[in-house]
């Protein structure tokens, strides 16, 4: 039987999720991944030819309030909670130039 | 082990009898004497504990009522918000972080007049099921500290066993309550998706995630339940429903309750231990002797809630956990630009169990991969839905183990992640049903460490829960 998800498929995965994997992490991240998803294939047994999918348990509608100023956090607060602030905003280094 | 009472501790300083100095400072002496070997906190809050403490002897002084948890030490998981104080979720990529608000539980128990003393310790993100995931190092057992305390509220279970708190309050997105709840020996509810608000729960997997108590008994378990249930406008999630009082029926029995024992459980195919199938066996006869009506039902897609569960869990998590990303809160790891920064903030900040189910949850979302794995995955919570639902038009509770085993080694299950998975087989399917479920400790197993029994309900039946757990509280 084929392995479920390649070397090449975590690696993508990981570069989607911007996380950074080694030779080793990814060797082991792919034995992992595949056993996970070996288990998770006894699913194919069952009939959902016509089921309906729930991604929720609750039945969500929208819910709505009066347009009035409410609890909102203290900007100072938050942005001493971030790495690096300035002028009142997040501070991050440069995005233009970089890939996609 | 536990000498909590809560009721009792609020009996007394709500009359003046003890003032909630006394009581937390009692308390503060047992964590400093017996924490350094347990940890099951991250962050004790002794100074603010007593600030909050005084803050209740003076209302009581002044014949103000400061509300029925009057006192009363608490244990917060260290995923539930706390204004000021470190929020860590024992993950590096959050270190630093204080939190510039209160979840609303917090609110709800301070303003009941719970004293906070700590935050307690986590499998990273809730991912786990024995604290082994924890970035800060693993919370032991108190009945056994070569033994793991179960996860992912695995601090707050061994803080409710050790009498560090009498209350604690986890997080439970597959059984992260419940599974240490049973191998501590302590109650541990899981309530229904949406009566405790969810404000201020650092989200892991969002349409799973509920915040529950811990107690050592269930008459506190339901206390502590009564205090945090209700709507909360910061919530979207959260039901309207009006809350009626648990801890008024709690005496009420379960004569004529219709009882299932869920055969897909108690069978042989799931790896649930002889010594756990027998004590839910005499669970079913003691609630049997009480008056209920006891026989077996069976709801085969619990058998596949757990690949479900495996699925739809870890795709949720990719999303959530976009958030951290060295931008706004926690760590940051320098570099040239914001892409590369991002990159070694996640990859520095995140232990290997939260990168796995990253990894997989991107993996089951991603283009050509989605029907198979997280369309699927959604269609088998649907049948597990109807099949719940048929079940509870002939019973009123389930009845099943709450754990395959009893408190295992510490690094038993750690070579394989698969083999860790397994441990939430029996509580998974409350969590796809977003219906309550409640573990309640029923006897010793054969290595003298406690068993929970799981009793579940449809929506909205924690009433009914907490009626059968006080008499299997009583009959164990």
């Amino acid at each position: 039987m084929p392995a479920r998800i390649s070397r090449q498929d975590v690696a993508h995965v990981a570069r989607l999720a911007l996380l950074d994997l080694d030779d080793d992490e990814l060797d082991r991240a792919t034995e992992q991944l595949g056993a996970v998803l070996d288990h998770v294939a006894d699913i194919e047994a069952l009939d959902l030819e016509g089921v309906p999918p729930t991604a929720h348990p609750l039945p969500l509608r929208n819910v709505f309030r009066a347009d009035v100023v409410g609890l909102v956090l203290d900007r100072d607060e938050v942005l001493a909670a971030a790495p690096s602030a300035e002028d009142g905003r997040f501070r991050v280094p440069a995005v233009l130039g970089e890939e996609p | 082990m536990s000498a909590g009472d809560a009721r009792a501790i609020a009996a007394a300083v709500r009359s003046g009898a003890r003032s909630a100095r006394d009581v937390v400072e009692e308390h503060l002496a047992r964590i400093a004497a017996r924490d350094g070997e347990l940890h099951a906190f991250t962050t004790v809050t002794g100074d603010r504990a007593l600030a909050a403490a005084d803050a209740v002897d003076r209302k009581v002084a002044e014949g103000i009522d400061p509300g029925p948890l009057a006192g009363v030490p608490v244990a917060l998981k260290d995923n539930l918000c706390t204004r000021g104080v470190p929020t860590t979720c024992s993950s590096r990529i959050l270190e630093g972080w204080v939190p510039p608000y209160d979840a609303t539980v917090v609110t709800r128990l301070a303003a009941a007049g719970a004293i906070a003393v700590g935050k307690t310790n986590l499998d990273e993100f809730a991912m786990g099921s024995s604290t082994e995931n924890s970035a800060f190092g693993p919370t032991r057992n108190p009945h056994d500290p070569s033994r793991v305390p179960g996860g992912s509220s695995g601090g707050s279970a061994a803080a409710v066993a050790a009498g560090f708190a009498p209350l604690a309050l986890g997080s439970d997105t597959g059984g992260s309550i419940r599974q240490p709840a049973a191998l501590c020996g302590v109650v541990g509810l899981k309530p229904t998706y949406g009566r405790v608000s969810r404000y201020g729960l650092v989200a892991f997997a969002s349409s799973l995630d509920q915040v529950g108590p811990f107690g050592a008994t269930v008459a506190d378990t339901a206390l502590a339940y009564d205090v945090i249930a209700g709507v909360d406008p910061l919530d979207a999630t959260s039901i309207p429903d009006p809350v009626s009082a648990t801890s008024a029926v709690l005496g009420e029995g379960v004569a004529g309750l219709r009882v299932g024992v869920i055969a897909e459980l108690v069978g042989d195919r799931m790896g649930i231990a002889p010594d756990v199938l027998r004590a839910t066996r005499r669970a079913a006869d003691v609630l049997a002797t009480a008056g209920a009506t006891v026989e077996e039902v069976s709801v085969p897609s619990c058998v596949y809630g757990l690949s479900a569960y495996y699925v739809i869990a870890p795709a949720e998590a990719s999303s959530n956990l976009a958030r951290f990303d060295g931008v706004r809160f926690g760590m940051r790891v320098d570099a040239p630009t914001t892409l590369e920064m991002q990159r070694a903030t996640r990859t520095a900040g995140f232990g290997p169990e939260v990168k796995r189910r990253i990894m997989l949850g991107t993996y089951a979302l991603s283009a050509g991969y989605y029907d198979a794995y997280y369309g699927k995955a959604l269609r088998v919570r649907t049948l597990l839905l109807r099949e719940f639902a048929e079940a509870y038009e002939r019973f009123d509770v389930l009845l099943s183990p709450t754990s395959p085993t009893t408190a295992f080694p510490f690094g038993a299950k750690t070579a394989d992640p698969l083999t860790m998975y397994l441990n939430d087989v029996c509580t998974i399917p409350s969590n796809l049903t977003g219906h309550p479920a409640l573990s309640v400790p029923f006897g010793v197993g054969d290595d003298g460490l406690p068993v929970g029994v799981q009793l579940l309900g449809p929506a909205l039946a924690e009433t009914t829960l907490f009626r059968a757990a006080a008499v299997l509280e009583a009959g164990r």
